[in-house]
């Protein structure tokens, strides 16, 4: 099948797109060929472009330069309605749906099918709705409502609503992330009939076993630019996780020389319910501390549940020797603990209040007189300090934060915590979308927190900025940390093929 | 004195000073003593409602009950001076303040703890307070001349030529200015409604704030209840009806942001009185009353409007901008 259709014309093709947001490039040029009757995997890190390469395909985001091409004619696609009358339908990584609807509405919402007169067909639609359900051999009623479905049924739901569409090429963006391993061999058998029926797939996934075992060819994408693409009968996994990879640590990162101090925080056999579990780390005085993972390892999530934001069930947590209990944040932050979440919008900064008023919000407590009149002298005092140690740019403290650029709102949060005096500080993403100048900004402040005897837990997916700032690594995997790597033995290789699981899957095969 | 003249709030001030010049050019009486004697003390009520409804608007929610509050407490001390026409008027307060802290207290467990949506609960309990009053009342008016005459006399009483009423109003705007300038939780409820996540990251209990935000909000309404009955001599079944959507307009009139963290015991203050001067206006400019209503509404929304322009975020600074410049529009 492959040989054959590889002499026949592209039924998508991008050439030379590109896109950025603000100062970041997303994608700096990528080239993609999908082929009738072909499964392309496109592989990459976290951050590679890949999701960013689906929505220019979708209509979502608007390229900055290059050429879409559908059955060889140049196109341009301005929203989702573009790219449904091109044939080109995704199925995305995050399922979005129409909770309080049935299943048929969630199916035809946006293409609704109308009858004479105007009115909407829905006896037809609920028809149809059932019929690509039976097709996916799905048991799932058209006329349920969303809300009442399991993860895995509204993502054979969201798969439904691809099909509902005439496509000729289907996008799969990470598809078996909530589904069971027989839900996934349903898919395969989804996949290979679309395949028989001439249509072009492009799957995405980090799942090497996945990729080996459905995609006929890869293209694989790193830091937004394209960097090859073959057949997949003739590579390994270790060169996909090479081709992945693939850089010199080449920037410069400016860590220091510091001698690395007793335990502070120590963290033995820490989980819960449904996050993670056996999670063990010891975090010494004066350390970096990276975690590496794959979108979705529970990195975040066990960094929330030692800030006391998500339950614990299992485990022990010690600071500075002495138990500490499982407590609210105020408590943990009491500790001398800090989390700097990643969604500064969302998590870190409030938007309408003054620069001054946020840097000091964790403080209020501490400076106000007899703990309830706000101290304003005081106040101000530690903002000018945080805004002139962190050069803040601003033209007043007084200033609302919302006015001010991500890279500036990035240092107030930091700011903010740094003012607590704290022993330990998470770093959650901390460079995540920001421009050159302030990540090395970021990065220099990492420094210098260490130099003052702070420790620092680092939770990253940009593995350069890792591997550059930490003086160990540890990976997680689907909620398990699986391989802690000392400075000296960092690898890149090693650390991707351990979140991707591979790591594991080769130590079973020794054993 | 930076913060006192901000733009929003001195743009407000300025629309307030032009329809005050015109209706006075309309009918000068507006301007004479008895008259805006009686817009201070109208407005009192409203300024103080206005401004606990803002506690409630700045963490993100509303209070509706507020009113059918003020017509229950309103109601009770009323039946009660009727059987005790010799009750101190001290008594009355403490007995009002107390009343209307524990149906705030109700609301405030129902939102803080049990969770529900602040509209939901008191769009619940508004209909609730209001039935009570027919209950307690039997449907039946409390008249002027079966209240006791401290009763009736104290929020009217002059005190170097301002009536209590306005005194109690300037005191408890002094203290809710203070709170929410000066006091930690104050800041607090600024930050949970600007953002309930980031909040929570910083250790601010949401919990015990919202509870406290809807037992002041309780606790000023009975006060109000007790005013409402007193000024006006009477206490029937709709007292204060539909006033509670008042204290909502003079927030946004005054630029509390529905969205919440956003809004200044100032702006709060300016926009209560803008709508007492209204609804005492169109009476004085021989407006028909069957117009006021609507015109009351019309301008209200261009208030709204006009103040709305001024929200609009002014873009990321990026450019940078020298320390002496004079920050464009000082809209922070």
């Amino acid at each position: 099948m492959t040989s054959q259709s590889e002499t026949d014309r592209p039924i998508l093709s991008l050439q030379g797109i590109k896109k950025h947001f603000g100062g970041v490039k997303a994608l700096d040029g990528v080239d993609l060929d999908l082929y009738p009757g072909e499964v392309v995997a496109l592989i990459g890190e976290n951050g590679a472009g890949k999701s960013t390469a689906v929505k220019i395909m979708t209509g979502i985001y608007r390229p900055d330069a290059g050429r879409i091409f559908v059955a060889g004619e140049e196109v341009e696609v301005h929203d989702t309605r573009d790219a449904w009358r091109h044939g080109i339908t995704a199925v995305h990584q995050e399922t979005v749906m129409f909770e309080d609807l049935s299943v048929a509405e969630n199916i035809f919402m946006g293409h609704l099918e109308r009858r004479a007169g105007g009115f909407l067909d829905w006896k037809g639609m609920r028809r149809r709705a059932a019929e690509i359900l039976r097709e996916l051999e799905s048991d799932i009623d058209a006329d349920a409502a969303m809300n009442t479905l399991s993860v895995a049924q509204k993502h054979m739901v969201e798969i439904a609503r691809a099909l509902s569409h005439d496509s000729r090429v289907m996008i799969l963006d990470e598809p078996t992330a909530a589904l069971s391993q027989a839900e996934i061999h349903e898919l395969y058998g989804i996949i290979r009939r679309w395949q028989a029926q001439g249509k072009a797939i492009l799957y995405i996934s980090h799942k090497f076993d996945e990729i080996f075992a459905i995609a006929d060819r890869w293209t694989c994408f790193r830091d937004g630019a394209w960097v090859g693409q073959g057949r997949i009968a003739d590579v390994t996994e270790d060169d996909l996780v090479r081709l992945m990879v693939g850089r010199s640590v080449a920037q410069l990162f400016p860590k220091p020389e510091v001698t690395i101090g007793e335990a502070v925080l120590e963290i033995s056999g820490l989980g819960n319910a449904r996050e993670f579990d056996g999670i063990s780390f010891t975090l010494h005085k004066g350390e970096v501390l990276g975690f590496y993972g794959l979108v979705g390892a529970g990195r975040t999530e066990v960094m929330e549940a030692i800030f006391g934001l998500k339950p614990i069930d299992r485990g022990e947590m010690r600071m500075n020797g002495k138990p500490m209990p499982h407590g609210s944040p105020r408590e943990v932050i009491d500790q001398g603990i800090v989390y700097v979440p990643e969604d500064r919008q969302h998590a870190g900064v409030i938007l309408p209040m003054s620069i001054r008023d946020n840097l000091t919000l964790p403080l209020t407590r501490a400076l106000a007189k007899n703990g309830v009149f706000l101290n304003d002298r005081a106040e101000q005092a530690v903002g000018n300090r945080f805004r002139e140690r962190l050069s803040i740019k601003c033209a007043s403290l007084d200033q609302k934060v919302s006015e001010l650029s991500g890279g500036n709102q990035q240092k107030v949060v930091i700011g903010k915590w740094l003012a607590t005096h704290p022993g330990v500080i998470i770093l959650d993403e901390p460079t995540k979308g920001i421009d050159v100048g302030s990540k090395s900004a970021v990065h220099a402040f990492i420094a210098e927190l260490v130099r003052d005897g702070l420790s620092v837990i680092m939770v990253s997916s940009e593995l350069p900025e890792l591997m550059g700032m930490s003086d160990r690594i540890i990976v997680m995997h689907q909620g398990h940390t699986v391989r802690e790597l000392a400075r000296a033995d960092f690898d890149a290789e090693t650390i991707v093929a351990a979140a991707t699981g591979l790591g594991r899957l080769q130590e079973k095969r020794h054993a | 004195m930076r913060k006192l003249l901000r733009a929003r709030e001195a743009a407000l001030a300025l629309i307030i000073a032009g329809l005050v010049g015109l209706i006075t050019l309309r009918a000068p009486v507006f301007l004479s003593m008895g008259s805006l004697d009686t817009i201070v003390t109208d407005g009192a009520i409203l300024s103080m409602m206005a401004l606990v409804q803002m506690l409630a608007i700045l963490t993100r929610g509303i209070d509706l009950s507020v009113s059918a509050n003020m017509a229950l407490t309103g109601m009770v001390v009323a039946l009660l001076s009727r059987a005790h026409p010799d009750m101190a008027v001290g008594l009355t307060m403490a007995l009002a303040l107390g009343l209307g802290l524990l149906l705030g207290a109700i609301n405030g467990v129902l939102i803080a703890y049990v969770r529900i949506p602040p509209i939901v609960v008191t769009l619940g309990t508004m209909s609730v307070f209001r039935g009570l009053v027919f209950q307690v009342s039997g449907g039946a008016w409390v008249n002027a001349h079966e209240m006791g005459p401290g009763f009736i006399g104290f929020p009217t009483a002059r005190l170097f030529g301002l009536t209590s009423i306005v005194w109690i109003a300037a005191l408890v705007i002094l203290i809710g200015w203070a709170f929410l300038a000066h006091v930690r939780k104050g800041r607090e409820l600024y930050a949970l409604g600007g953002n309930p996540v980031a909040a929570r990251y910083v250790g601010i209990d949401d919990t015990h704030n919202l509870m406290l935000v809807y037992a002041i909000i309780g606790l000023v309404a009975g006060l109000c209840g007790y005013l409402w009955v007193a000024r006006y001599a009477v206490a029937y079944t709709e007292i204060a009806l539909g006033f509670e959507l008042n204290t909502v307009a003079a927030c946004v009139i005054g630029g509390v942001g529905m969205a919440g963290g956003r809004g200044s015991v100032l702006g709060c203050l300016l926009g209560a009185l803008f709508l007492v001067i209204i609804f005492n206006a169109l009476p004085i400019i021989d407006v028909s009353p069957f117009w006021q209503q609507a015109i009351s509404g019309f301008v209200i929304l261009a208030a709204v409007i006009l103040n709305s322009r001024g929200d609009r975020p002014l873009g990321k600074l990026i450019l940078r901008r020298t320390e002496a410049a004079p920050v464009a529009g000082a809209a922070s």
